[in-house]
């Protein structure tokens, strides 16, 4: 592999195809991506069907948040393809406004508006993209609310709410704008212990009430275990072995798996 | 043990605890607080002294309306009492349809009001002005206090406060053959013209510094340099300077028949000089946004205009407003620069006072007075500012 070669982007001209089995909404091929000279991403091959919950798990520094954060282009990868419903990711602003609007993130550090109550964070982008009447977007948003189980702090900013429930907010923000794909960014890795499991709660209520699409980056191994799918495990840039949980925790193949899960699971 | 809930101790301070324990707590202390009001104590009887029995306070009384609206014809004046009036309805109904933050606004306008209505209270032509003024003070809170009732939309008194600046000028300069004849902008003077100036600079200064700044971070480099060069520029010469050209050089560049007169080429300067600095506070508000808000905004699928004007600045703006705050007001007792080019503002027009014979001797009282008119601006606009940061929140959340 050429790590200190020119990025090159590839793009193949009219490819905005699918090029996926109707079931798979997120086709990533060969994806690279650079921060200056350091190679991040080194060929990253990963299908995801529609419905599927696949955590992602690996050491700091492995990747991983960067490759999802390519997924709606919050990174732009170098070379290799990434195909989401059917678009493709290309430099065309159009393409990637029509990507984000089929997605939602959810970070780590939760990245509310500070200057906005929980409820406009949540009604904002419904508002202003979406163009909705603010009396929908606000009924809309206390169902979200509802749902993740706050509606009480509708009207509070997010300085005046608990990791926990900023966290819970951050999530209806994303299931605002109806995205066929949630991203998960280590969402409970800021957060104090008992905080943890009230944000756990309601990612498994929306994998399994909605068939959301959802990929998690996380260390949650006990949620993965009882939500995944499928779980991937990425080291320096690639990935090192997929499976179901089960496969995983009980029969790992790969050398580097069992050191991973043993210093994380004590 | 078991754990006990208790009460927090109980402060007990009356005025002679206090007075020990804060200016009288041991042998050091006492004698800096005997010092510091002994100080004290002889400036303001001295002060006291002059003012009360000293000073010929007549040279303030007898040229109130040149200190307040210079030349501008005592016949006409009714349009500058229309004016306010229009400004303080526009600013009471405003309070009471946006809330906490322009409620800050009625409360410095109509306090300023009330304390000029003292200032004047004591000239001959007086109890008139004063009454005027105090008229007008009771407006804005008629307007606050009728505001919800009458349920102007807010767009209407947004638009309102948009035309209240070319209304205003119009007004105060008239139109030939029209019931408002034409009052020439070298009669404006004094207060009215200081004021003018400064609000013209700073509602130019602040959208235009606002769009230099976003420019200075655009991502397309001609528009990155354009801003930059500008603000550079800018700040790298003195505001002397950019008066001298705006009324010397400017003329020369414009074609013939383009006549733009004095005042309006001093307020350019003023606005055009005062935004670079504007732009580079904001820029200090832009970089202190943590990247998290941009992708978080970019990841909902906000285009890069709603994620400016939705996201970035509401929350920029608001961080810098102590900054910006602190510029307007240099902005304010910069306008005073323009007696150099030949305009009479509040103290150009005291120093024309100081100038005529039966004024001789009567500078400290003309200084004095215009000293404690622009403290009194100054001193509101920086506790409008404390109080708009409050109701924001900055530094809370």
């Amino acid at each position: 592999m050429n790590t200190r070669g020119e990025p090159v982007i590839t793009q193949p001209e009219g490819s905005n195809k699918a090029r996926e089995t109707p079931n798979e909404i997120i086709v990533a091929r060969d994806v690279h991506k650079w921060f200056g000279q350091l190679h991040v991403l080194r060929g990253i091959d990963l299908a995801v069907n529609a419905g599927e919950v696949v955590v992602i798990f690996g050491a700091s520094g492995s990747g991983k948040s960067t490759f999802i954060r390519t997924i709606n282009r919050l990174e732009e990868h170098q070379r290799g393809t990434i195909t989401v419903d059917g678009i493709e990711l290309t430099n065309d602003i159009r393409n990637i406004a029509a990507i984000r609007s089929e997605i939602g993130m959810v970070f780590q550090s939760f990245n509310l508006f500070p200057h906005l109550t929980a409820l406009q964070n949540i009604t904002l982008a419904p508002r202003k993209v979406r163009k909705s009447a603010r009396a929908d977007a606000d009924a809309a948003g206390m169902k979200l609310l509802e749902r993740v189980g706050i509606p009480e702090q509708a009207h509070k900013f997010p300085a005046q709410l608990s990791g926990g429930q900023q966290q819970r907010v951050a999530i209806a923000r994303a299931l605002a704008m109806q995205p066929k794909i949630m991203l998960f960014d280590e969402p409970t890795s800021a957060l104090d212990p008992e905080m943890i499991s009230e944000v756990l709660d309601v990612m498994r209520e929306l994998a399994a009430d909605q068939g959301m699409t959802m990929l998690v980056v996380s260390h949650e191994m006990g949620f993965a275990r009882a939500v995944a799918n499928r779980m991937v495990l990425f080291d320096e840039g690639v990935i090192v072995e997929q499976g179901p949980p089960q496969q995983i925790f009980e029969d790992p193949q790969q050398e580097r798996t069992k050191q991973f899960l043993s210093q994380i699971l004590h | 043990m078991t754990a006990q809930t208790l009460a927090p101790p109980t402060a007990t301070i009356g005025p002679r605890a206090w007075l020990q324990r804060n200016l009288f707590s041991g042998i050091p202390s006492s004698i800096a607080t005997g010092l510091i009001a002994g100080v004290l104590i002889v400036i303001a009887l001295k002060v006291g002294d002059w003012a009360l029995t000293e000073a010929r306070w007549d040279v303030v009384t007898r040229n109130q309306r040149l200190l307040l609206i210079g030349q501008y014809p005592g016949d006409q004046a009714w349009r500058l009492w229309l004016d306010l009036l229009l400004l303080s309805a526009l600013t009471g109904l405003s309070a009471a349809r946006f809330g906490r933050t322009t409620r800050v606004l009625a409360v410095s306008m109509s306090a300023f009001q009330l304390l000029l209505a003292g200032l004047t209270a004591v000239s001959p032509a007086g109890p008139l002005v004063s009454v005027g003024l105090l008229l007008n003070a009771a407006v804005v809170w008629v307007g606050v206090l009728a505001g919800p009732r009458v349920a102007i939309p807010r767009r209407a008194l947004l638009i309102a406060w948009i035309g209240a600046i070319p209304v205003t000028l119009v007004l105060l300069s008239g139109f030939k053959g029209t019931p408002l004849p034409v009052v020439g902008s070298n009669l404006w003077g004094g207060l009215l013209l200081t004021i003018l100036l400064a609000a013209v600079g700073i509602v130019v200064s602040f959208p235009l510094g606002v769009m230099l700044a976003l420019g200075r971070r655009s991502s397309m480099p001609a528009v990155r340099l354009v801003c930059t060069a500008y603000i550079e520029l800018i700040r790298a010469v003195p505001l002397v300077t950019i008066l001298f050209m705006a009324d010397i050089m400017l003329p020369f560049f414009l074609p013939g028949e383009v006549r733009i007169d004095r005042v309006t080429r001093a307020m350019g300067g003023i606005a055009l000089f005062s935004a670079a600095y504007v732009a580079e506070n904001v820029r200090g508000g832009l970089q202190a946004l943590p990247s998290g808000q941009l992708e978080a905004a970019q990841a909902l699928g906000l285009n890069t205009l709603q994620t400016n004007l939705f996201i970035v600045l509401p929350q920029a703006l608001r961080s810098v407003i102590p900054a910006n705050v602190g510029l307007f007001i240099s902005l304010l007792k910069d306008t005073t620069l323009v007696s150099i080019i030949g305009l009479s503002e509040l103290l150009g027009i005291g120093r024309a006072i100081l100038a005529q014979p039966d004024s001789l001797g009567a500078q400290m009282e003309v200084f004095a007075f215009t000293g404690l008119i622009f403290f009194v601006l100054c001193y509101a606009m920086s506790q409008a500012s404390y109080r708009l940061e409050r109701a924001l929140g900055v530094g809370t959340r």
